[in-house]
């Protein structure tokens, strides 16, 4: 068995719930945007705004809202099984550890220069210190998502993020850092596809 | 009356799904369809529940020293600031209803004579940004003990002079930073900041802090609010 049932499961409810946090984080950002730029109103998720207006009397703002603080639990939840799961179960040790330095630093040159072989079953350096990092992105992604929500009941989490204000960036870094690796990582799902259906019935190769 | 039909609404929603009240609201795409909606308002229920467990009466808002004070104020709602209702002090009441024992309406002078406090809190909008400001006035809890209100009822609900419309839970009523608002950065509060009371509430998003409060209500059913009405999560607690 290459990937757990326990990992396929959790990897498809995140990848689910993160799509959903995204796409209603970009609109519930264009609200008041951090920068000088907004998400166009097709990328972003929480229902049409037409229908919004007839529902909630503007443009899918509450729609936006609904969807984020609903899907919250979703990732929530699929990430703590994972998370605990990887650590007890020592999936984490296997599958991600170690990483290296130097064969990071090798494995990335390969990379960028495009000559980095990869045969499914086996995770080189930048694979390994990709989900690791993602992983741990999330986590800072729901924290200081937590304390932008609870600025108050949760102030010590906020000060720790710099404050309501600078949580607000550090929460929007968070999912540029994850819509990256959500572009390599499907980037590179589409140049070696025979990796998907592992992802899916757990083995190498899928059954006929 | 549009109002009447979101209370309806909002009160199907509450009260288990009618289809035949939604099918006037039908939508046409997946995040649209009834399903989908029933689900994200029955999420919004639990947030209201996860956030009354996570709310605490003696938990204090971070306040801020004089020099954190944002000098420019931003202005919201649901209407140009030009429009911002214009109530004459001579003639302005604060009416009370429901759990009250003394029902007898206020004057501005009588809710000046009131113990005031001050506080410099973040505002924080449901939007995503944040003004700091300080306000100063009666604290809820010290009103609502005066006019003999029933503590252990379930809501306070506020309705104000510009057809807007508001409700917060009793902890949140009874907190010592919850406060009825006279002033504003030191002044006589503005019109547009929603003179002559505003409930300035720093343990709730700024939706939930309503301005031009002409009626203040005690009670056990739900009175459910403007933008709540319309999808927004009701506690919306900070």
């Amino acid at each position: 068995m290459l990937h757990p049932l326990v990992v396929r499961i959790t990897h498809w409810l995140n990848a689910m719930a993160i799509i959903i946090m995204i796409g209603s984080g970009w609109r519930i950002y264009n609200w008041d945007p951090l920068f000088d730029f907004s998400f166009p109103v097709w990328m972003t998720f929480g229902g049409w705004p037409e229908v919004s207006q007839r529902w909630h009397n503007e443009e899918g703002l509450a729609g936006a809202l609904q969807w984020h603080f609903a899907a919250m639990w979703l990732l929530f939840v699929s990430l703590v099984i994972y998370i605990v799961y990887g650590l007890v179960s020592g999936h984490f040790r296997g599958a991600f550890l170690p990483i290296r330095p130097r064969e990071l630093l090798r494995d990335t040159q390969a990379a960028l220069a495009g000559r980095l072989t990869h045969n499914v079953g086996e995770r080189n350096a930048v694979q390994k210190a990709m989900y690791v990092g993602v992983v741990i992105v999330m986590v800072l992604a729901l924290l200081s998502g937590l304390s932008i929500w609870k600025p108050v009941q949760l102030q010590e989490l906020t000060g720790l993020f710099g404050g309501y204000e600078t949580a607000r960036y550090v929460h929007f870094f968070c999912m540029a850092a994850i819509v990256l690796f959500l572009a390599i990582h499907l980037l590179l799902t589409a140049l070696v596809p025979s990796v998907l259906p592992p992802m899916i019935t757990g083995r190498l190769r899928a059954r006929p | 009356m549009r109002f009447l039909s979101k209370l309806d609404r909002r009160t199907v929603m509450r009260g288990g799904f009618s289809f035949g009240a939604l099918s006037l609201l039908t939508g046409c795409d997946l995040t649209d369809n009834e399903p989908v909606q029933r689900v994200l308002w029955n999420m919004s229920f639990w947030n209201d529940r996860v956030q009354s467990w996570l709310f605490s009466a003696n938990r204090l808002a971070p306040t801020y020293p004089e020099s954190a004070v944002d000098r420019v104020f931003r202005y919201n709602a649901f209407y140009p600031e030009e429009q911002a209702p214009r109530l004459d002090p001579a003639s302005y009441r604060l009416e009370l209803s429901g759990s009250v024992g003394n029902k007898r309406p206020w004057t501005i002078e009588r809710l000046y004579q009131l113990p005031q406090a001050s506080q410099i809190t973040r505002h924080v909008c449901v939007e995503g940004w944040s003004r700091i400001g300080k306000w100063s006035g009666c604290p809820l809890r010290i009103f609502l003990e005066r006019v003999e209100a029933d503590l252990t009822a379930k809501y306070v609900g506020f309705i104000c002079a510009d057809g807007y419309y508001t409700s917060i839970d009793m902890p949140t009523a009874l907190h010592p930073q919850t406060i009825m608002a006279f002033t504003f950065a030191d002044q006589v509060l503005p019109r547009k900041f929603g003179y002559p009371m505003k409930i300035r509430i720093p343990t709730k998003l700024g939706f939930k802090n309503p301005k031009f409060v002409v009626a203040l209500s005690v009670t056990n059913n739900y009175p459910g609010g403007f933008w709540e009405d319309y999808g927004y999560n009701w506690f919306s607690g900070s």
